[in-house]
This record gives C-alpha cells, sequence and structure tokens, in this order.
C-alpha cells in the first residue's frame, strides 16, 4: 500500500522500499492468516473483511465526496435480497447474482439518492436515516410479497466455484479476500482520477469547485451510485456465507457501525477503514465474554477519540492536514 | 356517525401520542438551535426518564407502601433533575471540546454518548420488557359523543405537556435567560460580544431538554405500560421527525410538528394499516426535506432557539 509509505510518520528507512514489496507482503499475510486459526476466527476475520469492504464503499460517499450517509445498511440488505431472490426463485448459480446485486442496489442508490442531493450535511445525513428505515420496514412488512417478512429469506444456495461448493468458512474468507483485493484496486484507482480528485474538491470548497467547472451534483451522485452498487456486493457475499437473509441487515445499527468503521480509522482513508473495521469488528469479537458491556465501551471509545484524535487512527495525509490547519487558525487569534 | 365517532377517537388518541413526540421534539430542537448538533443521545436520555420512573415507583411503594396520588411529583421532580444532570454532564464531557471540531465529530460523539446511555440500561435494568407496578396509571375517563372516549391517563398526559410547553415557551419568549437563548442560536459570536455567557446558556439548554425528556419518558411508559431499552432510538427517532417537520431550531414549530406526526401516524394506523405507520412518518419526513428543509414553520419565525 502506498498509502502507507506516504504517511509523514513512517521513518524514512521504511518509506525507501518499493511499494509494491508491502503489497505482495500484506496480500501473503492475508493468505496465510487463517490456516492456523479455527473456524470461528475464520469467520470472525471474514466478518472485517466484509465490513471493511462495506467500509470502503461508505468510503467513497463519505470520506471522498463528504457527504454524511447514515443509511448504508440499506444498499448492504439490498444487495443481498437481490442475490437471495435470483438464487431461489431463477435458480441462478450465486456467484452469477454478483454483478446484478450491484447493479440493482446502484439503481436504487440513485433513485433514492437523486432528489436529495441538494441538502446539506446534516439534513443529508437525516434523509438518509430515513431512507435506510423504510427499506427496512418494506423488507419486514413484505411489500412485493416476495421478501419472506420479518424472517427474511433462507436456503439460498451456497455459492460453487469451478465444481466447488463452499461450505467452510476458509472458502469464504478467500472468496471475500479476492473481492476486498479487487475493491482496494478499483478505490486506489478511482481515488487518483479525475472523478476522484473531483469528490476531493466537492468536498473541500462545493462553491469553487463548481466555479472550476465540476458538475457538482453529478459529481456527488456518482459517490452515491458507485458506493451503494459496492455495498450490494459485501451483501451479496454475505448471503452466500450465511445462507439465511433478514430484514435487520438494514437496520439503523449496521449502517452506525459502518459510519463508525469509516470515521474511527480515518475518513477518506483506505488503510484507516482496516483499522475502524478491526476496531468495531474484530475487537468486539475477540472480546465476547464482556458483551453486555460492549457497546459501552464502543460509545466511550467513540467519544474519547473524537475529543483525542478527530481525524481517525489512521487518517489521509490530506485530512490530517486539514483538521491541523484549522486548528493553527482557530488558536492564532489568542 | 360511526365514522365520526372513529375519526374522534383517532384524534383524541393521534394528539396524545403527538404530545409526547413534542415534549422529546423539544429537546432535539432547542440543542439544535444552540449548536446546531443532532443530538442523537437525547432519545436515550428519554429512555432512561422511563428507567429513573420505575425505580422511583419501586422505591415508593417499598418506602410508602402506595406509589399513586401525590407521591408521583417528588418522583417527577428527582427524575427529571437527574436527567437534566446527565444532560449537562455530557454535554460538558461529550460535545463542548468538539465545538471547533467540524460536524462530523459531534455527530459520532452523540452516537457514542447515545451507545453509552442504552447499554447502561440494559446492564442496570436488564433487557426484557419491563412494566409499572399496578394502580399507579388512573384507570376510567369520559364518554364523548357515544362511543368516543378519552381516558384519564390522556386526560393528564395532554394537561401535563401543554403545562410544560406553556412554560418553555414563556421562559423562552419572556425571560432574560430565554432571551439570550434565542440570541445564541443566532450567533455565538456576537452574543459573547454583548456580554452573554455562552457556555452557561448552551449548559441551561441541556438542563431544560433532557428534563423535558425525561418526564416524556415516564408519562410514554406510564401510558402505554411497558417499555424497554430500544424505547429511545425508536421513539427518539419520531420525535426527531416532529422537529424537522416544525421547522428544527424553533419552539412551537416542535410542537406543532410533533401534534400533527402523531395526529397523522395514528390516522394512518387506524385508516391504511399498522404496520405502515413508521413508514408514513419517514415518508412524511422525506417529502419535507426534499420539498421544504426549513420545515413548517421554518422560514416564518427568524429567531430560532
Amino acid at each position: 500500500m502506498t498509502a502507507m509509505t506516504n504517511m509523514n510518520t513512517t521513518p524514512t528507512r521504511l518509506r525507501k522500499i518499493n511499494p509494491l514489496w508491502w503489497q505482495i507482503g500484506l496480500v501473503v499475510v492475508s493468505i496465510l492468516l487463517p490456516l492456523p486459526l479455527g473456524d470461528y476466527y475464520r469467520t470472525v476475520l471474514w466478518r472485517t473483511g466484509l465490513y471493511t469492504i462495506l467500509g470502503l464503499s461508505l468510503n467513497i460517499i463519505l470520506g471522498y465526496a463528504g457527504l454524511f450517509q447514515l443509511g448504508h445498511a440499506a444498499f448492504y440488505a439490498i444487495g443481498a435480497y437481490t442475490a437471495g431472490l435470483l438464487n431461489l426463485h431463477f435458480g441462478i448459480p450465486l456467484l452469477l447474482t454478483f454483478p446484478v446485486a450491484v447493479i440493482v442496489s446502484a439503481f436504487f442508490g440513485f433513485i433514492i439518492t437523486r432528489p436529495i442531493l441538494h441538502l446539506r450535511g446534516d439534513y443529508l445525513c437525516i434523509v438518509t436515516i430515513a431512507f435506510g428505515e423504510v427499506v427496512r420496514l418494506m423488507l419486514v412488512n413484505n411489500l412485493f410479497g416476495i421478501t419472506g417478512g420479518a424472517n427474511g429469506l433462507s436456503r439460498i444456495a451456497r455459492p460453487v466455484l469451478f465444481g466447488l461448493v463452499l461450505r467452510q468458512p476458509i472458502y469464504h474468507y478467500y472468496l471475500m479476500l479476492l473481492f476486498l483485493i479487487i475493491t482496494i484496486f478499483a478505490i486506489r484507482r478511482l481515488e487518483n482520477s479525475r472523478l476522484g480528485r473531483a469528490w476531493m474538491y466537492v468536498r473541500e470548497d462545493q462553491v469553487a469547485a463548481e466555479a472550476m467547472g465540476i458538475d457538482t451534483t453529478h459529481v456527488k451522485l456518482l459517490a452515491f451510485v458507485i458506493g451503494s452498487g459496492w455495498a450490494g456486493l459485501a451483501g451479496a457475499l454475505y448471503a452466500g456465507q450465511l445462507t439465511v437473509i433478514a430484514p435487520d441487515m438494514a437496520k439503523f445499527l449496521e449502517s452506525v457501525i459502518m459510519f463508525c468503521i469509516v470515521v474511527l480509522g480515518g475518513t477518506g482513508s483506505i488503510p484507516g477503514v482496516f483499522v475502524g473495521a478491526f476496531g468495531m469488528i474484530t475487537l468486539p469479537e475477540i472480546f465476547r465474554p464482556l458483551k453486555d458491556w460492549r457497546d459501552a465501551w464502543l460509545g466511550f471509545a467513540m467519544v474519547a477519540m473524537m475529543i483525542l484524535r478527530p481525524e481517525g487512527l489512521w487518517p489521509s495525509r490530506r485530512i490530517q492536514m486539514e483538521i491541523h490547519a484549522e486548528e493553527a487558525v482557530a488558536t492564532t487569534p489568542e | 356517525m360511526q365514522f365520526i365517532q372513529q375519526l374522534i377517537q383517532q384524534l383524541i388518541n393521534g394528539i396524545t401520542i403527538g404530545a409526547f413526540y413534542s415534549l422529546v421534539a423539544l429537546g432535539y430542537t432547542m440543542v439544535y438551535g444552540v449548536l446546531k448538533l443532532i443530538n442523537f443521545a437525547h432519545g436515550d436520555m428519554f429512555m432512561w426518564g422511563a428507567y429513573l420512573g420505575l425505580t422511583g415507583f419501586n422505591v415508593a411503594l417499598a418506602m410508602v407502601g402506595q406509589a399513586g396520588g401525590w407521591s408521583i411529583l417528588p418522583i417527577v421532580i428527582i427524575l427529571m433533575l437527574t436527567v437534566a444532570l446527565v444532560g449537562v454532564l455530557v454535554e460538558r464531557i461529550a460535545y463542548r471540546p468538539l465545538r471547533s471540531a467540524g460536524r462530523l465529530a459531534p455527530v459520532i460523539s452523540a452516537l457514542g454518548v447515545a451507545f453509552i446511555l442504552q447499554s447502561l440500561a440494559r446492564n442496570v435494568y436488564g433487557a426484557s420488557y419491563k412494566t409499572y407496578p399496578t394502580g399507579i396509571t388512573p384507570t376510567g375517563g369520559l364518554s364523548l359523543a357515544g362511543s368516543a372516549r378519552v381516558s384519564t391517563m390522556q386526560i393528564i398526559v395532554l394537561i401535563t405537556s401543554f403545562l410544560l410547553m406553556g412554560a418553555l415557551y414563556l421562559f423562552v419568549q419572556r425571560t432574560r435567560i430565554g432571551t439570550a437563548m434565542r440570541a445564541v442560536s443566532l450567533d455565538h459570536d456576537t452574543s459573547r460580544l454583548m456580554g452573554i455567557d455562552v457556555n452557561r446558556i448552551i449548559a441551561i439548554v441541556f438542563l431544560i431538554g433532557p428534563g423535558l425528556g425525561g418526564v416524556a419518558g415516564m408519562i410514554v411508559a406510564l401510558y402505554y405500560g411497558s417499555f424497554d431499552f430500544t424505547l429511545g432510538w425508536s421513539y427518539g427517532l419520531k420525535a426527531f421527525i416532529a422537529a424537522i417537520l416544525g421547522g428544527i431550531g424553533n419552539i412551537p414549530g416542535a410542537m406543532l410538528g410533533g401534534m400533527l406526526l402523531g395526529i397523522i401516524e395514528t390516522l394512518g394506523a387506524g385508516y391504511l394499516s399498522p404496520q405502515w405507520k413508521d413508514v408514513i412518518a419517514y415518508a412524511i419526513l422525506i417529502i419535507i426535506l426534499i420539498f421544504r428543509p426549513t420545515g413548517l414553520l421554518g422560514e416564518r419565525v427568524a429567531e430560532k432557539v
């Protein structure tokens, strides 16, 4: 990961290493990581990776374009339901439903966010909460008579790859890893593309961006569409591993967890999303015996983080500079 | 005739629920007014009001042997003060350090506080549904026009909420502190130049909002009879919709929004289908925000608290 080598805190000696070696090293570590572990921890790893994909997808919307999306779980659920329904009703192999799940989620992302793009920060945040809840309630109330109501869908067929039925957690881990690597690759390309820089421009100053000839509405819409589609992919992966999906996937708490993964790790930062997913998913699973107090600690960590390190644990350099620049300006007159 | 009686009954029920929404919405709207912050923890403070009421009644039962009638008053006062104190502490610890940290950080912090409050309630009181001791909720009621009825409990709810809201309105409009609150909601820096202690005013807002929310929590628990730790999320979000509907930051707006939401929701549940009740509430929110983000009273009243 080149972002690592760009960090100003990284010692110079490490910075000289070719970023390609870092990347290969990380891939090898992630392939070897689940091998010594039992099925339970392999599933925990899988979950962490899945939420990393979700975090990365939300990061496009929240991190790059700076749009407050607190209903992201809705698209995760839409993707899972698309994959599940196609599989159950038409017998389409699950892996083939993945592209459809992405397209359907992206389409919903388009029609839901198109009318609300003109809203500012807080208002946007609330409308997305409302849309998330509406999607969940539609699934619960069995709107089209096909979503199975509060019980959701069950007996979704396992994904099959070259005749191999993916049943063991380890297979799902590798399937997830494949998509995670594709996601990171795609997002790094996006980040440095014309579109990626347009997103960050819109985030920093919408008026100036517009003056520079950026079609802000179009750019923001693209952030929502791409981010939502990607969340749908994660939903389809989830449907393949669990084979049972329920409307609870779209509940507000899930959206909050995704939101926190992005913000705690550092908005706009790819390694930050990994740190966030580790903090929000892996740590609570490891401390399962303390489950009753888990939410309290999570809340405590969220408050403490925002006070002590608002830029996140592994921030993108741009955002870090921005936050500290603001502080410098705020403290100068005193 | 049948239809009209039914309609009257629905309206009475709707106004009662609307009164709850209004009381909670006031807390959201006041905080948004002075801090421009969506206080996600407000719903959970409201939920703590319900739990503290439960403890209060149980203590009263153990000590005095009965928990109805006038023994409610000291319980309400202690409960209000406790929840208000929690509100002030939360502001001091979790929000004040973030006042200049942009808009994202306070939202996360508020969500964190909500997690803490909810988890505490679940661990202290357990995850199961709780019911208030019997004999507290007044029974009986008045018959209006045939089969339509208004219960004693509904009358108490309505009178209490209107008294509280009226008192708050007068406080904000007529007193020095209320004037200061309105000034702070317009501009922190200018208020400071005018000699207003902005931090003190914000602390007062966090005293009043959660205080009202706490009382509302107890009344809601009394009205429905049972509740659990998720009361804050579900009711909080609805109350927030009410605040937006009326125009966030606007006190009469929150009252109006709450009433309207309660009535629309009850009518929708009665005439369409109960399971679409929540969808109706969210649909209203979405429509309002798309077409009139300032809410119903948002534009006309320039002064916001």
